[in-house]
């Protein structure tokens, strides 16, 4: 490999499924782009992928947006590389995504040389290390034992640039990666070819949410180009530029810390970062610094089962009742649980009644400042969560009753105090789960907690 | 003048299942600097509005993106039984109302 002066790449869209520009993505293969890549994962849409198994964005939607990342990777004849393959990153979710591509492989005949890379994790293995002390709790981690592996759906792993870059480097066309930092998708070339970490591990972090850290419309992808001193930012598509705020602001989005991001290797260090507009659209970084770690970390997530929900939705409107909401949901939820033990004879330690007063403050909770105004109607969600189906079901069947029939004192008699919005009242929920690791593996090599396999996707190499 | 007044965008989100994070930014060096000259944003007015400990507060000023930062431990994990915003995006409200001379 001769060398080159920089690395040009495209950030197809933030989240593989949400929609890739095609128009505009076209127009980025005349900066000669190195490779494409993109996001398709994240944990912001709650535990539920991880645990379950499945993807949060429909088939076809993923399909769309990988047929498009695929075909122009392949018109320009480099890689396509894709992170945190259908959401959650596990085993699951990677075959479902590795399907998805041999059909638009087989259907646009194309030649894909693909390096799989599985991250989710043996709970055995991870045992081995919590036994080993090298499982570390992060901020706000939750306590965990022994048990927790083994009791855990799924735990993922999540990869820095080290299995991708050794992908790329076995002439891989595609890349199809678990759970995956979002910037190393973006810093594995830059930094396999030389590059400084820090300015190639920002540029991964401004332009993994695709054209999220641009001003005006929609739409677009968001180009970079790494060089030895500085990294030039710049969207392709009518109406999208980069500022140097819009940058800055950016780098702030979703993270506890505005200037100190922990991968694997090491910490992206933005604190002396610089930001200079080049024209209207373009923005130059310069200054970002990387501070490797002598420690090699890998992030952990899992998901644990809590149990199985059956939600029921209404609302009250009764002034009457409305005025001592609190005393008369605390009545209720006495009733409820004092009916579940009596006919299916579980304790309330054995299942969850929970209750959301929307319009009052359902959505804040204990937060919530104006929670003594009370509203003239209030909506109720009535969650019932036990160990099984059928048992949440029955809970949630057991409570509708209750809520209708407690009535408010200054009636006479029997009023029905809840309005329910359907027929039956109850909506089984399925299995919910619960995150339960905010932990790092310090594994014993940097690539032991992922595994490659090469496949050739769609018609033979020519 | 109040916070939300002054801000181009005042905003919460989860930064990862088991933080909250808000960001305050500004439409222009005048108003940013007029709120961090003011000293209404501290750790101590954060932790009274968002009923914390001051010790789980993390609190940056950031000037080249004309913003503020704030984090907390997330009150509740995201989505263990109880948590209404699974993104945690509706839970920057209380800031809206601080008073900025």
């Amino acid at each position: 490999m001769t060398a080159v002066n920089e690395i040009r790449y495209v950030a197809a869209t933030g989240a593989l499924g949400v929609g890739v520009d095609a128009e505009a993505l076209d127009q980025s293969l005349d900066l000669r782009p190195h490779f494409i890549a993109s996001d398709a994962g994240t944990t912001d849409a709650g535990p539920f992928a991880l645990g379950s198994g499945t993807a949060a964005f429909p088939r076809e939607a993923v399909k769309r947006d990988l047929a498009r990342v695929l075909i122009a990777s392949r018109k320009a004849n480099i890689p396509a590389l894709i992170g945190s393959a259908g959401t959650a990153g596990g085993d699951p979710h990677v075959g479902w995504v590795l399907d998805i591509a041999r059909e638009i492989a087989e259907e646009n005949n194309l030649s894909l040389r693909t390096a799989v890379i599985r991250s989710e994790q043996n709970p055995d293995y991870l045992l081995g290390l919590y036994r080993e002390g090298r499982v570390r709790a992060l901020d706000a981690a939750p306590d965990i034992d022994e048990a927790v592996f083994a009791r855990s759906a799924r735990i993922v792993g999540m990869m820095g640039v080290e299995p991708l870059q050794a992908a790329l480097e076995g002439g891989a066309d595609f890349v199809l990666a678990g759970r995956c930092s979002d910037p190393a998708l973006f810093a594995a070339l830059p930094i396999l070819r030389g590059f400084p970490q820090g300015l190639a591990w920002h540029a991964g972090k401004v332009t993994e949410c695709g054209t999220m850290a641009c001003e005006g419309r929609h739409g677009g992808v968001i180009t970079a180009t790494v060089r030895q001193h500085e990294v030039i930012l710049r969207p392709v598509g009518a109406g999208l530029r980069c500022t140097p705020q819009s940058i800055a602001a950016h780098s702030l989005y979703e993270n506890a810390h505005p200037y100190l991001h922990k991968e694997c290797s090491g910490t992206l260090d933005l604190t002396r970062s610089k930001y200079t507009a080049i024209d209207d659209v373009s923005v130059r970084i310069t200054d970002s610094a990387f501070i490797p770690s002598s420690d090699y970390t890998v992030k952990l997530e899992g998901a644990e089962l809590v149990g199985y929900q059956s939600i029921m939705i209404g609302g009250i409107r009764d002034p009457f009742i409305l005025r001592r909401l609190d005393p008369w949901l605390a009545e209720v939820k006495t009733y409820i649980y004092g009916a579940v033990e009596r006919v299916l004879l579980l304790s309330p330690s054995q299942w969850t009644l929970s209750v959301h007063v929307y319009g009052r403050n359902a959505v804040m909770g204990r937060l919530e400042p104006d929670a003594s105004d009370m509203p003239h109607e209030v909506g109720i969600v009535v969650e019932a969560t036990a160990a099984t189906q059928d048992l949440a079901t029955k809970a949630a069947q057991l409570a509708r009753q209750p809520f209708l029939h407690h009535g408010a004192p200054e009636w006479t008699s029997g009023t029905t105090s809840f309005a329910c919005l359907h027929n039956p009242a109850h909506i089984d929920r399925g299995p919910v789960y619960r995150f339960n690791l905010n932990h790092v593996a310090v594994p014993r090599t940097r690539m032991e907690m992922f595994r490659t396999e090469f496949v050739q996707l769609g018609r033979p190499p020519r | 003048m109040k916070l939300a007044e002054l801000a181009s965008l005042i905003r919460s989100k989860n930064a990862g299942p088991f933080i909250l994070t808000f960001d305050i930014m500004f439409p222009d060096d005048e108003s940013y600097l007029r709120v961090k000259s003011s000293g209404v944003l501290t750790i101590a007015r954060f932790a009274e509005l968002f009923r914390c400990q001051e010790k789980h507060v993390l609190f940056f000023e950031c000037d080249n993106a004309r913003a503020f930062k704030f984090s907390i431990p997330r009150p509740i994990v995201q989505g263990n039984l109880g948590d209404g915003d699974m993104h945690g995006g509706q839970q920057f409200i209380p800031l809206m109302d601080i008073e900025v001379p």
